[in-house]
């Protein structure tokens, strides 16, 4: 069994954080990972991206291929939008809704969202709402992560929240809870 | 033990556990996180590993020979273009010879992801006459290490380490080793004096080492052959054996080099099982030329020369499949609705200030240039500043700003980062105060080395001082606060020095907005700690 996985967004929103978790979850679990980053001038507000590969087989490339991508997790609408190409015609895109504009020519966010809903299988939401909401404005990732986790399959939710307490355990307990709350938004929004 | 490391972490770990005693850089992408391990790594502060960052890759391949001539391992990084920075000391490093192990390690760029050029380090590997290792993925990455310190220690050699940054910043579970013992002082004893007499003894020594490289390529571990009754073989260099892998599994005959040089005898043998070969590498056809020289012209060979292969650009599982004739697999086509997102300079962000002030100014001459340099500040290019009319090496604002002064351009502006300026510009300024050059030179200082993450800059606190024992006059040393508040001030000094016919220095002083964070953070957590 293989999970490909792209994880995409703006420089600074915090996607790397979300592999690390998976990371953790999959070393835990005792499957195969290859994790390729983007590092450097593209973290200053520009579009970031990690190729995710999961497998209980040997992995070689670090990239995925076009048309491999099992799942698309985006931090923003727009971002989930530009690795179509990756995204296996069976995938899952995973995204915010809520676009972030720092750029003069961003498409007008109605077609967006057509064409994001035009999409086999999408799971959408305003992930810092629901993470204002649940009481942790700076979760929003946890959110989409939640939102993710049933897509992911090849870890379990349960593996995904046990990740989450290890990787915070050092910023103490109430950081992990907020965490581990959004995180549980996040898989309750997915089942809707 | 499994450990889930980059590759930059694995070779780090590597070089600790082999029994590293030093390690000497300037950051680059995608090298700087080799550096940063060891400098955070709990062993190699308990030992006292050497790991503060140097002034730039010229004195840092200098120190870490120096180590190697005490006796003990030293470990150099570099981005690839830093391989021109160190030129000099490297190839004459493979001339005198180490003592303790040396290894050079260069994290070629292949897409230019974060750089200048594509530039690959196995020329120089090459030029230099040493042998180098090229890992295919995290696991031999850390292995190599530990290999190519014995071998450089048994062949008294510098060894070459190449890697490419999808290597560098992918994260794999990597099997870690045993810690060894650091080398015990020992300085060398050999003749490391380079006249030229004693220069051209050392270099047929170096010669006749060829062969002792070869054979250690011919028996090496790291490299071997799969087959699989195949016509067509495929050479595959570092991770573009894990591309064809990718798509072929254990169905194609495969060659796999990641220790050079290449031997003629085994691409001989090679070529004569295969009717044709595919020259799979990530970076410049550096394989591809070299077998066209051993095969015959007549030989079919592919790769990026004969464009199977992209000629440019890093290779993708996609671009390997393609070359080798597998059909392209069902995808859906670009999105309509996208825009590119290129990056730029942090809200708040000290630079955005300069730049304004210097937009302002600038307006009022119709011929003037701006000559960029190195860093976030290169962001200055791209809109709303459109600010800069070059950026091409480190150090080169202010050289060609004052070449075109030298030719009557005027205004001719440099600016250049702190960390750039003891790089790569203090000579050039130096140049400039004794040709009295009607230049005007911003040491945009933000306190650290933004671009890589903010590692420390050699010259903190030193600017004024540096420039003034350069021979700047005191009154054309100018500094200000780089604040929208302070925009009055600025633009009137910049004014008042764009007039100046001769070199002034104005220093826009003020933290990164990243590190001051970062900075806050840590006050604030001592501050709990001490409650």
């Amino acid at each position: 069994m293989k999970k490909d996985i792209i994880l995409c967004g703006v420089g600074g929103q915090g996607i790397l954080s979300i592999a690390t978790i998976i990371g953790e979850a999959a070393t835990e679990a005792g499957i195969n990972l290859k994790q390729a980053e983007v590092h450097g001038m593209s973290q200053r507000g520009g579009d970031v991206q990690s190729n995710l590969r999961l497998s209980t087989e040997n992995i070689y490339s670090d990239l995925i291929p076009q048309g491999g991508a099992d799942v698309v997790i985006s931090m923003e609408p727009m971002e989930a939008l530009r690795y179509l190409p990756y995204l296996a015609k069976t995938g899952t895109i995973v995204t915010s809704s809520k676009p972030f504009v720092n750029i003069p020519n961003y498409p007008d966010e109605a077609a967006l969202m057509a064409e994001l809903d035009s999409m086999p299988s999408v799971v959408k939401l305003d992930i810092e709402s629901v993470a204002k909401d649940a009481g942790n404005a700076r979760g929003a990732n946890m959110v989409l992560l939640g939102m993710a986790a049933p897509f992911i399959e090849i870890i379990t939710v349960e593996q995904l929240r046990k990740a989450i307490s290890v990787i915070f355990a050092r910023k103490g307990e109430a950081i992990v809870e907020a965490n581990l709350k959004a995180f549980d938004c996040g898989v309750e929004a997915s089942k809707k | 033990m499994k450990q889930l490391l980059l590759g930059d972490e694995a070779i780090a770990l590597g070089a600790i556990n082999a029994g590293l005693s030093g390690v000497y850089a300037y950051p680059g992408t995608p090298s700087t996180e080799i550096t940063e391990f060891i400098q955070t790594n709990k062993v190699a502060r308990e030992r006292g590993i050497h790991s503060r960052w140097c002034t730039n890759e010229k004195t840092a391949m200098e120190a870490a020979l120096g180590m190697s001539y005490a006796g003990k391992r030293a470990l150099v990084c570099m981005k690839h273009v830093g391989m021109n920075v160190c030129a000099d000391a490297f190839v004459n490093s493979a001339i005198t010879g180490v003592n303790g192990g040396l290894i050079v390690l260069a994290a070629d760029d292949p897409s230019m992801h974060s750089s200048q050029n594509e530039q690959d380090s196995r020329f120089y590997g090459k030029f230099a006459l040493i042998p180098v290792f090229e890992p295919s993925n995290q696991q031999e990455a850390y292995d190599m290490v530990a290999s190519a310190f014995e071998m450089s220690e048994s062949l008294k050699v510098p060894v070459l380490l190449r890697i490419v940054t999808r290597l560098a910043h992918s994260r794999a579970a990597v099997e870690v080793g045993e810690l060894s013992a650091e080398n015990a002082l020992n300085p060398s004893t050999d003749q490391w004096v380079l006249l030229p007499g004693i220069a051209r003894k050392k270099y047929v020594d170096l010669l006749e080492k060829q062969e002792a490289f070869q054979k250690a390529s011919e028996t090496s571990a790291y490299n071997k052959k799969e087959s699989a009754g195949q016509k067509l073989g495929i050479v595959a260099c570092g991770i573009g054996y894990n591309y064809v892998k990718e798509n072929v599994g254990d169905n194609a005959d495969i060659l796999k080099v990641s220790q050079y040089p290449l031997s003629p005898k085994v691409i001989k043998a090679f070529a004569a099982e295969h009717e044709c070969i595919l020259v799979v590498e990530d970076g410049q056809p550096v394989v591809e030329e070299a077998i066209a020289g051993m095969v015959g012209a007549d030989y079919a060979i592919k790769g990026r020369l004969t464009g199977d292969l992209p000629r440019t650009g890093e290779l993708t599982p996609d671009s390997v499949a393609k070359a080798l004739g597998k059909p392209a697999g069902p995808a859906f086509d670009n999105a309509k609705n996208l825009a590119g997102r290129p990056p730029q300079l942090c809200q708040g962000c000290g630079h955005r200030d300069v730049y304004t002030a210097l937009n302002e100014v600038l307006a009022e001459y119709p011929d003037y240039r701006v000559f960029g340099d190195i860093g976030c500040y290169t962001l200055g290019a791209l809109p709303p500043f459109k600010a800069l009319s070059s950026c091409v090496d480190m150090g080169a604002s202010i050289t060609m700003a004052k070449g075109a002064a030298d030719a009557g351009l005027f205004p001719a502006v440099a600016i250049i980062g702190d960390s750039t300026f003891t790089h790569s510009g203090m000579t050039g300024l130096l140049d400039a105060v004794n040709d009295k050059s009607n230049i005007t030179v911003i040491i945009s200082d933000n306190l650290t080395t933004g671009m890589t993450g903010g590692q420390d800059s050699a010259g903190t606190n030193k600017f004024e001082a540096i420039c003034l024992g350069l021979g700047v006059e005191p009154e054309h040393v100018r500094v200000v606060v780089p604040l929208p508040k302070n925009m009055p001030e600025i633009t009137r000094i910049l004014k008042e020095e764009i007039e100046y016919n001769g070199v002034s220095v104005i220093i826009p002083r003020r933290e990164c907005i990243q590190t001051a964070a970062r900075h806050a953070r840590e006050r604030q957590k001592a501050k709990e700690a001490n409650k």
